[in-house]
């Protein structure tokens, strides 16, 4: 049991884990509505489009969560801004807008003189440096978000699955979505510090996806898409620590191994798993009743 | 007052819908007494869906009024029900039926409480009228279009609304589910609902409904269906779409005319 306790005597080893954890179950819960809705995205743009606010921070020394979570709520509502105007689609709002953040984000960062080391922390995660006001934020920002999934649950349902009903029930469907938009973006900005920019929309998408074909209702797949983002987070940081590389793309690609598997053999809708029903022979069945 | 069926008397006037610039409906006037089983027909791009939006709010109308039980739309809550085309929503949405169908009563439950045993009831005989109560735990994926299509009008029964809009819910279900829907339609409009349907189906209008809208950007004609199915009036809604094989009317829907197409949103 050593190998598993060893990492543990590090205190940024201990605060790295609580991070990737809290960042894990986090992402992955808001991730089921990314999935759902098509929003991959636009967390992928939101990630990218943090990180100008990152720089800002920076270069006025200031914290960088902060910087990040201001850039991305302007990017959120700019996004739902110029789409809703109608004269563009929405993706094409989002592709603007992302590449413009990243442009600047990187202009900026490249007046910095130790811009090799800190643009790959930004872009690739630097959970080993964890503060510990840096959890108290994330912590933070997790219960808050966890709570409003779970008052607005029925909210968020209707919004997402038919928004003409929610519109018929008479429910804020504007302000639903830009409330949606802001949570979305600021599970970005926590999981920048585990994962970095490059990598948090695959938090996002990655655990989430794998939950939907396990899963048959929304509450099920939030809880097992929880479940393999905080797997995910924790073997991913151990191998990390042991095999020494970057912590970010080690969840990333737990994560992925496991959306592989569930793509192959989830009950009933993974790849081998019709095969293999296909190939039994099926009992006669009673005619389909309409 | 929540839960009895109170007949709906809808009133509209001078409605005017556009979106993008130009006009869909213009001057659209007509009232549904309370109780009224009410087809509205025309063709493609007349309007019919836009009619259906604006009346439940989902387009912004650019004048006129809409007046339910004598006031205007949105003051009185629960008490217009909607059920879409069935391609609107997204069918591999990992909910089950009676997921589904309980969405129609979230407007009545405060997010802190559960759904009562009433909200339950309610659902699950809206599922046993539309036939589907056995399908009630299964995931909305799995069902045929027929069932989808029972799945929407069961949600509606669950909203126990005073008035019923249906948009087009007889294209692209088999027979049986054409049948049953006609039965709950008459069923409702001897319990005192008000019936809105839109449909294609001009002898379905003719044969089954009290009252036909007919519909072409503007109101052409609205009364029984012995008023409004004369010869001049499909002439100047249809124009060349209408083939009167030996008395049936058929409209031919090959073809939507070009500048159409509008009307789906």
């Amino acid at each position: 049991m050593n190998w598993l306790l060893d990492p543990l005597q590090y205190a940024f080893m201990q605060r790295g884990l609580l991070a990737a954890l809290m960042v894990g179950v986090l992402c992955s819960v808001v991730g089921s509505y990314v999935v759902l809705r098509s929003m991959a995205f636009l967390g992928d743009a939101l990630a990218h489009a943090v990180l100008p606010g990152i720089a800002i921070a920076y270069l006025l020394g200031g914290n960088l969560t902060v910087g990040a979570l201001a850039a991305a709520l302007v990017v959120a509502l700019g996004i739902g801004f110029f789409s809703r105007q109608g004269s563009i689609k929405e993706d094409t709002a989002i592709g603007i807008l992302f590449a413009a953040a990243l442009a600047l984000g990187v202009a900026l960062i490249s007046t910095i003189r130790t811009y090799a080391v800190d643009l790959s922390h930004i872009l690739f995660g630097n959970v080993l440096g964890v503060s510990s006001s840096d959890l108290w934020i994330t912590g933070i920002l997790g219960m808050v978000t966890l709570l409003v999934v779970v008052v607005f649950y029925r909210q968020f349902l209707v919004v997402s699955f038919d928004p003409v009903l929610a519109a018929t029930l008479r429910l804020r469907v504007g302000l639903l979505r830009n409330l949606m938009l802001i949570l979305l973006g600021w599970t970005v900005v926590v999981s920048i510090q585990t994962v970095g920019v490059g990598l948090a929309a695959a938090m996002l998408v990655t655990p989430a996806a794998a939950a939907y074909l396990l899963t048959r209702r929304l509450p099920a797949m939030m809880a097992v898409s929880a479940l393999i983002g905080a797997f995910s987070s924790l073997t991913g940081l151990y191998i990390s620590y042991y095999a020494n590389i970057v912590s970010g793309s080690a969840v990333v690609l737990v994560a992925t191994l496991v959306f592989l598997l569930a793509f192959l053999f989830a009950p009933r809708r993974g790849l081998i798993t019709q095969a293999w029903q296909r190939r039994q022979p099926r009992p006669a069945s009673p005619s389909a009743n309409a | 007052m929540e839960h009895s069926l109170e007949p709906a008397h809808l009133e509209v006037k001078n409605l005017q819908v556009g979106y993008n610039g130009h006009t869909a409906l213009a001057d659209v006037t007509f009232t549904v007494p309370a109780g009224g089983l009410v087809a509205v027909v025309g063709p493609n791009g007349a309007g019919k869906s836009t009619l259906f939006k604006a009346l439940v709010g989902l387009l912004p109308r650019r004048g006129g009024s809409v007046l339910i039980h004598r006031q205007p739309a949105g003051l009185t809550l629960y008490c217009v029900a909607y059920v879409p085309q069935r391609e609107e929503v997204d069918w591999r949405f990992p909910v089950t039926v009676m997921d589904v169908v309980m969405m129609g009563r979230y407007g009545r439950i405060p997010w802190f409480r559960r759904p009562s045993k009433e909200d339950v009831q309610a659902c699950q005989l809206g599922l046993d009228k539309m036939g589907i109560g056995h399908l009630a735990r299964r995931s909305i994926g799995d069902l045929s279009g027929g069932q989808q299509q029972r799945v929407f009008l069961a949600r509606a029964l669950a909203q126990q609304p005073h008035i019923l809009l249906l948009d087009e819910p007889f294209t692209g279900v088999d027979a049986a589910t054409q049948e049953a829907t006609l039965n709950l339609l008459e069923d409702l409009h001897h319990q005192g609902v008000t019936v809105i349907v839109s449909t294609h189906d001009l002898n379905m209008a003719a044969t089954r409904f009290e009252q036909v809208l007919l519909l072409n950007r503007r109101v052409l004609a609205f009364g029984t269906p012995a008023e409004v199915f004369t010869p001049e009036h499909i002439h100047e809604a249809f124009s060349g779409q209408v083939l009167n094989i030996g008395g049936v009317m058929v409209v031919d829907q090959c073809c939507p005319p070009a500048e159409g197409g509008g009307e789906a949103l």
